[in-house]
Formats: structure tokens, C-alpha cells, sequence
């Protein structure tokens, strides 16, 4: 088994393998992250029963909940890519971490603009200083910060390392969003799905919510993987694998 | 140990020398401070519910202000490839740049902070808190500061984007401390939140440094 993950590591260390790897997956992926959103979407939307307080404005819940999950999923795996980086110098994962920070900023926005649509109706408000919100903004400027402190940097090493050590620091910042809801007692919700407990939904519900997250994770990894595909080819660009690559093609 | 008390001993000396240094942010403080009861309302009762964040705010504002510098000078000069070369850990070299950093920004800023609840109308019940505050939270400012002075010290114009790096890590600090000043005010307890700083304090005090030594090494592989 450990001979097995070390091998595989040292694989995933090599971009040409990664690249021949992921071409097979790229249609697959894309295939469920369409096929997830319009069944979860669909069922969401049209047959979820509505909620005995909230009404139908609760259906929101199936773009809110999973990008705030992958905003926060996504923050820990760039530090986790990062430390990659840091400790054994791998290139690939310093390619993931860089092209993870726009996807995961961007999720980390989408969760904002959503909860702020939700509000309105629930809360009556778009905005308010509850801990948990609080926390997801100091989440987008961490991105928008990791993301500047990359761009900044003339070398490219030293830009990801930068990133990576940034990313790190701002890890402190992910249980303290987690907890926030159960720390202080504010108006955001506590959490629906628990993996320790039975969800509190009904499963009409659960089910398309379900059916949403594993769907993100899904277009999330579509994304960071065709990402990662150009930063590939834009770093191997003189090697002859790329160029034979690239001249069969046409 | 020697090298760590030569740097700090130097560069105390050359703050004492230069006294713009520490005197700036101090002035910008005071200014920053002086601005809100002239923009807002400068009713007592008003400024006294909100002399406490105002005034941390004006605090975490004036830090940002002198970090720039913190490493700039030893990146620029060589001090950085020579203590490197010394054999010394960088984890020493970063604890004493923050600790010169917190004598010459957030010390003065503490003494001071008394001066300004006076202007701001802060509640009497409130001063201890505010001191307090200031004493346990402005290491911490300068810790995490030192992290982010480090991360961008060979970036030119760095200073804007340190702020941006460093002020969302800035919020946690700036969110208890306040909230400390402001129950004291209204004559509640506040060692919870001075609890919560003290933590956060010396989870700075482990760590910080080891991030900061990492990010000080990017600077020689220009």
C-alpha cells in the first residue's frame, strides 16, 4: 500500500503523465458537473417540497451551500498544495495551488452573493455583521490577497512559494468560519448536514442538495484539472512531448 | 542569542536616531483618530459607544503603516545574506524584527491610547480595557505583520499589497479587542475577549516566526 502512494506520488510529480492521465477524464467530468446541476437544479427548484417558514426563497440553499463549501474546501487544499510545494519542491502541485485561488475565489464570492440574495427576503436585509459572514469576507480577501501576492512576484518560484506560505497563515481562518455559527450565537443558521448526525431535512430536500455538492466538487475538479492542463503546456512548452503533442493535433 | 540582541539593539538605536520612524505612525494615530468626530458626530455620548473601535482601528491602521520598513533595509543591504550566512536561524531574526517592531509601534501606541480615549470621550470604566487591549493585542499586530513584511519585502511598492495581505488576518484581533473595550464601557465583564487575545498571542508568538523565516528566504532568490 505505501509503496503504492509513493509511486503514485512520484508520478503525480510528472506533468506529462498527469496530462496523458486527465485527457480520458475531461468528458466524464464534464458530463456530471451538467448532468449533476440540471437533475440537482431540477429537483431543487421544481419538486423539493417548499420550506414551512422560508417558503421557496430557501431554494436558493442549492447554489448557496455548495459554493460555500468548495470556497472553503478549496482554501484548504491550495494550502495543502502548497505545503506540497514548500516541502518537496513538486512543480504540479505548485501549478494546483496557483490555479486553484481564482476557482476558489470566485465560489467564495458566488456563496457571498447568494447568501446576500437570501437574506433579503429572510433576514430582510442584504448585509449583516454576523460572524459567519464576517468570516467568508476575510475568506475573499485572503483569495484576493494570495492571489495580488502571486502576481507581484518577478520570479516564478518565488511567487508560489509566497502564495503557499500566505495560504498557510490564512488556513487559521477556515475553523474559525466552520465553528462561527456555533461559537457565537448569530443569525446565520447552524449548519444543515453534519457528518456525525441525521440531517435535520427532509430527505425531498437532502437529496438535491446532495446531489448539488458532489456536483461542485466535480466541476471543481473539472476546472482546476484544464487549468492545470495549460499551466502544463505553457511551462512544457519546449519539451517534445508537448511539441509532438501539439503538431499531431494539427 | 548575541546576533538576535545585536539586531534588536541596533535597530532600537537607529529608531532612536531617526525618530521619524516611530514618531510618524504615532502622529497618524493621533490624526486618523481626530478625524471621526469631526466626520461623524461629535456628540460625547455618540463618541463614547464608539471611542473604543475607533481607536483600535486607528491603532491597527498606524502598525500597518511602519511595517513596510521592516525588512526593506536588510533585504536591500545584504544584513539578510549575511545573517543567513551566519549560521543563525532566521525563526530569531524574525521574533527580534517583530519584537523592535511592536517597541517602536505598538508600545508608543499603547502609552498614547489614554490621551486619545480623553478626546473620544471613552467611558472611565473603559481606560484599563483599552490598555490592556492594546498591551496584549498590538504583539500580535506586529507578529502576524512581520509575516507579511517578510513575504513582501523585495516586491516594489510592496506596501500596499502588505496591507491587503495582512489586514484580513488583522480582523480576529481587531473584532475581540474592540468588543473588549466596548463591555467595559457599558460595565461588563471582559476577560473573555483579554482571554482570547492572550491566546491568539501566543499562538502568534509559536508560529509566526517560522512562516516569516520562510518567506524571508524568497527574498535571496531573486
Amino acid at each position: 500500500m505505501w509503496q503504492w502512494l509513493t509511486q503514485l506520488y512520484h508520478r503525480m510529480g510528472s506533468p506529462k503523465w498527469f496530462y496523458e492521465l486527465t485527457t480520458p477524464w475531461i468528458p466524464w467530468l464534464a458530463a456530471i458537473s451538467i448532468i449533476g446541476t440540471v437533475v440537482g437544479l431540477v429537483l431543487g427548484l421544481a419538486y423539493a417540497p417548499a420550506d414551512y417558514l422560508q417558503g421557496n426563497s430557501f431554494r436558493i440553499i442549492y447554489i448557496h451551500v455548495p459554493a460555500a463549501i468548495l470556497a472553503q474546501s478549496a482554501f484548504m487544499m491550495m494550502a495543502v498544495a502548497g505545503a506540497v510545494y514548500l516541502i518537496w519542491r513538486m512543480k504540479m502541485a505548485a501549478w494546483v495551488a496557483k490555479v486553484i485561488a481564482p476557482i476558489g475565489a470566485s465560489f467564495c464570492l458566488i456563496a457571498l452573493l447568494t447568501g446576500a440574495i437570501w437574506g433579503k427576503p429572510t433576514w430582510g436585509t442584504w448585509w449583516v455583521w454576523d460572524a459567519r459572514l464576517t468570516s467568508m469576507l476575510m475568506l475573499l480577501f485572503l483569495y484576493f490577497g494570495v492571489i495580488a501576492l502571486q502576481r507581484a512576484m518577478e520570479s516564478e518560484d518565488a511567487s508560489y512559494k509566497a502564495g503557499a506560505i500566505l495560504s498557510l497563515v490564512g488556513l487559521v481562518n477556515i475553523p474559525i468560519i466552520k465553528y462561527s455559527v456555533e461559537w457565537w450565537n448569530t443569525l446565520h443558521q447552524p449548519a444543515t448536514l453534519k457528518l456525525t448526525e441525521k440531517p435535520s431535512m427532509d430527505p425531498d430536500m437532502l437529496v438535491p442538495l446532495l446531489i448539488m455538492i458532489v456536483t461542485s466538487y466535480v466541476f471543481f475538479a473539472l476546472l482546476v484539472i484544464l487549468n492545470t492542463r495549460n499551466e502544463i503546456l505553457l511551462h512544457e512548452r519546449k519539451r517534445s512531448w508537448v511539441k509532438q503533442l501539439l503538431s499531431g493535433q494539427e | 542569542m548575541s546576533l538576535i540582541g545585536a539586531t534588536v539593539k541596533r535597530d532600537l538605536l537607529l529608531a532612536a536616531r531617526n525618530p521619524g520612524e516611530w514618531a510618524n505612525p504615532l502622529m497618524f494615530f493621533l490624526m486618523v483618530a481626530a478625524l471621526f468626530p469631526l466626520a461623524v458626530d461629535p456628540d460625547p455620548s455618540f463618541l463614547a459607544k464608539i471611542a473604543g473601535g475607533v481607536i483600535w482601528v486607528a491603532a491597527l491602521l498606524a502598525t500597518l503603516l511602519s511595517l513596510d520598513a521592516l525588512f526593506r533595509a536588510d533585504v536591500e543591504d545584504g544584513s539578510l545574506e549575511q545573517w543567513l550566512a551566519s549560521g543563525e536561524s532566521l525563526y530569531g531574526m524574525a521574533l527580534g524584527k517583530a519584537l523592535v517592531h511592536w517597541c517602536i509601534s505598538g508600545l508608543p501606541l499603547t502609552l498614547m491610547s489614554p490621551v486619545l480615549g480623553l478626546m473620544l470621550a471613552l467611558p472611565n470604566d473603559a481606560y484599563g480595557a483599552l490598555i490592556l487591549s492594546l498591551a496584549v493585542g498590538t504583539p500580535i499586530l506586529s507578529l502576524l505583520g512581520a509575516v507579511g513584511a517578510a513575504l513582501t519585502a523585495s516586491v516594489r511598492s510592496g506596501g500596499l499589497l502588505l496591507t491587503l495581505l495582512i489586514l484580513p488576518l488583522y480582523i480576529p484581533v481587531l473584532i475581540f479587542a474592540a468588543s473588549a473595550v466596548y463591555h467595559a464601557g457599558i460595565g461588563m465583564p471582559y476577560n473573555g475577549q483579554i482571554a482570547m487575545l492572550g491566546a491568539m498571542f501566543a499562538l502568534a508568538l509559536a508560529f509566526t516566526p517560522f512562516a516569516a523565516a520562510a518567506a524571508l528566504k524568497l527574498n535571496l532568490s531573486r
